[in-house]
């Protein structure tokens, strides 16, 4: 009896420092990116307030009033910089994704000289930062005339993501038994047909999962989209935050707003992506 | 009408040669099992067939085509795998049908054929389920179901059925007969089992090491094996094999143990050749507990190690010539372990084997 209530005791109180525990972790990982949506609904006293204000009050609209403004109001070119993030993100996601389903494939399924040393060299890339590069990248582009375009950056995102998604879609097929697209040969397709039929199907989440994070590194990427891009016209939304800074001061409160338009895509693609990356992988066409 | 014929198939894994040359003719609506090891080559044999494998040499003839370089497409074949292979992102219904809307028939044409087959695997129940939510035994059964929609030609089966439980094995064993009686279809069936393949085979291919060692209907493998491998992978316990040498009139044996020549050897082998004697343990067995022996016999005085009761009949391990023996008891009574019983051996079912080259005498 005694015995019963106190390993009762015991796995409440591990209950609840196991929650306490779970509290405090998401607070620091999402506390910075509340913060980050509060302010931007705060008047820069309230932002730059010490101690902080921890209670939100006299909310408005105004950091997103001025931001969509003219330029005499603090206003910033939001829908240029977004479609061009917009442009660039899509299009070098949806390269990479299909060199990256051509090379995952073929690392998977083939058997060629040099596979693992191309294999390690592909991910060795990914190795050497990113900024390290901006100043040899800089060079280059401007040298052929492609620096502060779409087309330069959407080359250095798919360069930058495709070892990656090679990666990726590469375990997703191996996961699938070769025996799938054999049986589909059987039945009557070529390759070509068994693959878009029967593998890609299967390795789908796969695909989306690489998808996302492809898309998730060019549109948050800053670093060298700061160097390569100059004007209007090619700017990405990371680079746009800079427009808060001027020389004396920092609209935080346009910063935040900014961040915020450029967190909302990516949280919805993510939910959307998300359902596909859970239900997706449903295997037991083979032996379980 | 598809018969399959291969001509001196090779087969090449870059310099190693995994399949040597081999020959075989399989007929319209024979029922082939290709047994063996694992290892020996079965499945590269199976798959060539079915145009998954490149061939190295040779030819191979469905039907009246040579189809060598052939897709699998086009050799109006179906497989079923090991593993099943089931299309995991379709339902059972869209399974069965997947090969007919490629074929691009039209839907009626596919829904009557999916339902044919469906009803003879009795999978109804089960036609909107994705593979993942059936049992192993359902399974192996769409994909049989898979296969036989499109009334191929040749059905190739790869070991289907050793992924299942041992109760599930041989109730699909007998279900893959009855589909054969029922689809008159040429069958080449692959399996290490060798249950398997005496059970289902019109005509057993026993193969070792990429070579074809003996084919033949079950009985004539299991009577007259062409050698030692054969005779103790073939049957169930294995031939029983006691290494010897022919004397005067006699063959002698170590420990002193000296048996008669059995009479269809009798003019094969000469003086001071070293032998193998092959028994089965149903040509041993002991003395009131054994059948009618019509011919030759000897008696051989036996202690039995370990007694195994199966029932109907009792498997018996003993040691003769310094060899393990397994003989059987008929009707049996319990035995003591240590007990000494007289065995009367059946001359006339006993093989020789040449003790260097391993081969049947006869
Ligand atoms: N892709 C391959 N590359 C090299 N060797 C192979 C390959 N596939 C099979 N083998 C070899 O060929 C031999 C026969 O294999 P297999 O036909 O699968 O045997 P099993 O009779 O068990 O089905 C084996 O020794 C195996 O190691
Ligand atoms: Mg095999």
């Amino acid at each position: 009896m005694n015995i019963n209530r106190l390993s009762k005791l015991k796995s409440f109180f591990l209950k609840v420092s196991h929650h306490v525990t779970l509290f405090i972790a998401m607070s620091i990982i999402c506390i910075p990116g509340l913060w980050i949506v509060l302010n931007s609904f705060r008047p820069t006293v309230d932002i730059m307030a010490k101690p902080p204000v921890w209670v939100p009050r006299g909310l408005n609209l105004d950091n997103y009033r001025a931001m969509f403004g003219g330029a005499g109001e603090g206003g910033v070119p939001v829908m240029q910089y977004f479609t061009n993030s917009l442009i660039i993100s899509c299009t070098s996601t949806i390269i990479a994704l299909f060199v990256g389903m051509a090379g995952g494939y073929a690392f998977a399924r083939f058997r060629f000289k040099g596979k693992n040393a191309i294999f390690v060299g592909l991910l060795l890339t990914r190795a050497v930062p990113g900024v390290a590069l901006s100043l040899p990248l800089f060079i280059v582009m401007a040298k052929t005339g492609i620096i502060d375009t779409h087309f330069g950056l959407i080359l250095v995102y798919v360069a930058m993501n495709v070892p990656f998604t090679i990666w990726l879609i590469d375990g997703f097929f191996r996961q699938i038994p070769p025996d799938l697209a054999e049986a589909a040969e059987i039945d009557g397709c070529t390759r070509w047909q068994a693959f878009w039929k029967v593998e890609f199907p299967v390795a789908k989440a796969g695909v989306a999962s690489a998808g996302i994070f492809a898309f998730l590194t060019s549109w948050n990427e800053y670093a060298l989209a700061s160097q390569l891009t100059r004007s209007t016209f090619s700017k990405t939304m990371p680079v746009g935050l800079r427009d808060f800074t001027s020389e004396f001061t920092i609209n935080w409160g346009g910063m935040c707003a900014l961040a915020v338009l450029l967190i909302i895509p990516a949280l919805i693609l993510t939910f959307i992506v998300q359902k596909h990356l859970i239900s997706g992988l449903t295997f037991g066409g083979v032996k379980g | 009408m598809a018969q399959v014929i291969l001509k001196n198939i090779v087969k090449n894994y870059g310099k190693l040669e995994v399949v040597h040359s081999i020959n075989l003719d399989v007929a319209h609506n024979e029922f082939v099992v290709l047994v063996g090891p694992s290892g020996c080559g079965k499945s590269t044999t199976l798959r060539m067939i079915a145009g998954l494998e490149s061939i190295s040499g040779g030819e191979i003839i469905i039907g009246d085509n040579v189809v060598n370089n052939l897709p699998p497409r086009d050799r109006n074949i179906s497989m079923v795998f090991q593993n099943y292979a089931l299309y995991p992102h379709m339902t059972v219904r869209e399974n069965l049908g997947f090969s007919l809307k490629i074929a691009k028939r039209d839907q009626t044409e596919i829904d009557k054929s999916v339902d044919e087959a469906s009803k003879i695997l009795s999978l109804e129940d089960y036609m909107d389920r994705k593979p993942g939510a059936l049992s192993g035994g359902q399974r192996q059964r769409v994909a049989m179901g898979r296969a036989i929609v499109r009334h191929p030609d040749v059905f190739l089966f790869d070991e289907p059925l050793s992924n299942l439980d041992a109760k599930l094995r041989a109730q699909m064993r007998v279900e893959i007969k009855k589909l054969h009686q029922k689809i008159q279809t040429t069958i080449i069936y692959v399996t290490h089992d060798q249950v398997e393949a005496m059970t289902l085979a019109d005509r057993i291919v026993i193969m070792r090491d990429g070579n074809i060692e003996q084919q033949g209907s079950p009985t004539q493998v299991f009577e007259n094996p062409i050698n030692t491998f054969v005779a103790t992978f073939i049957g169930s316990p294995p031939m029983n094999l006691l290494p010897g040498r022919v004397g005067k009139n006699m063959l002698e044996f170590s420990g002193g143990l000296i048996l008669p020549i059995p009479i269809d050897f009798k003019d094969i082998v000469k003086p001071g050749q070293d032998i193998i004697l092959g028994f089965r343990a149903d040509h041993i067995m002991p003395v009131g507990h054994d059948l009618t022996i019509d011919g030759d016999s000897a008696m051989i005085e036996m202690s039995v190690g370990v007694s195994e009761p199966l029932g109907t009949e009792t498997l018996l391990y003993t040691q003769l010539a310094g060899q393990e023996i397994l003989a059987k008891m008929l009707r049996p009574r319990i035995v003591q372990d240590g007990e000494t019983l007289t065995f009367n051996l059946d001359l006339g079912q006993c093989n020789l084997f040449d003790a260097v080259t391993q081969r049947n005498l006869r």
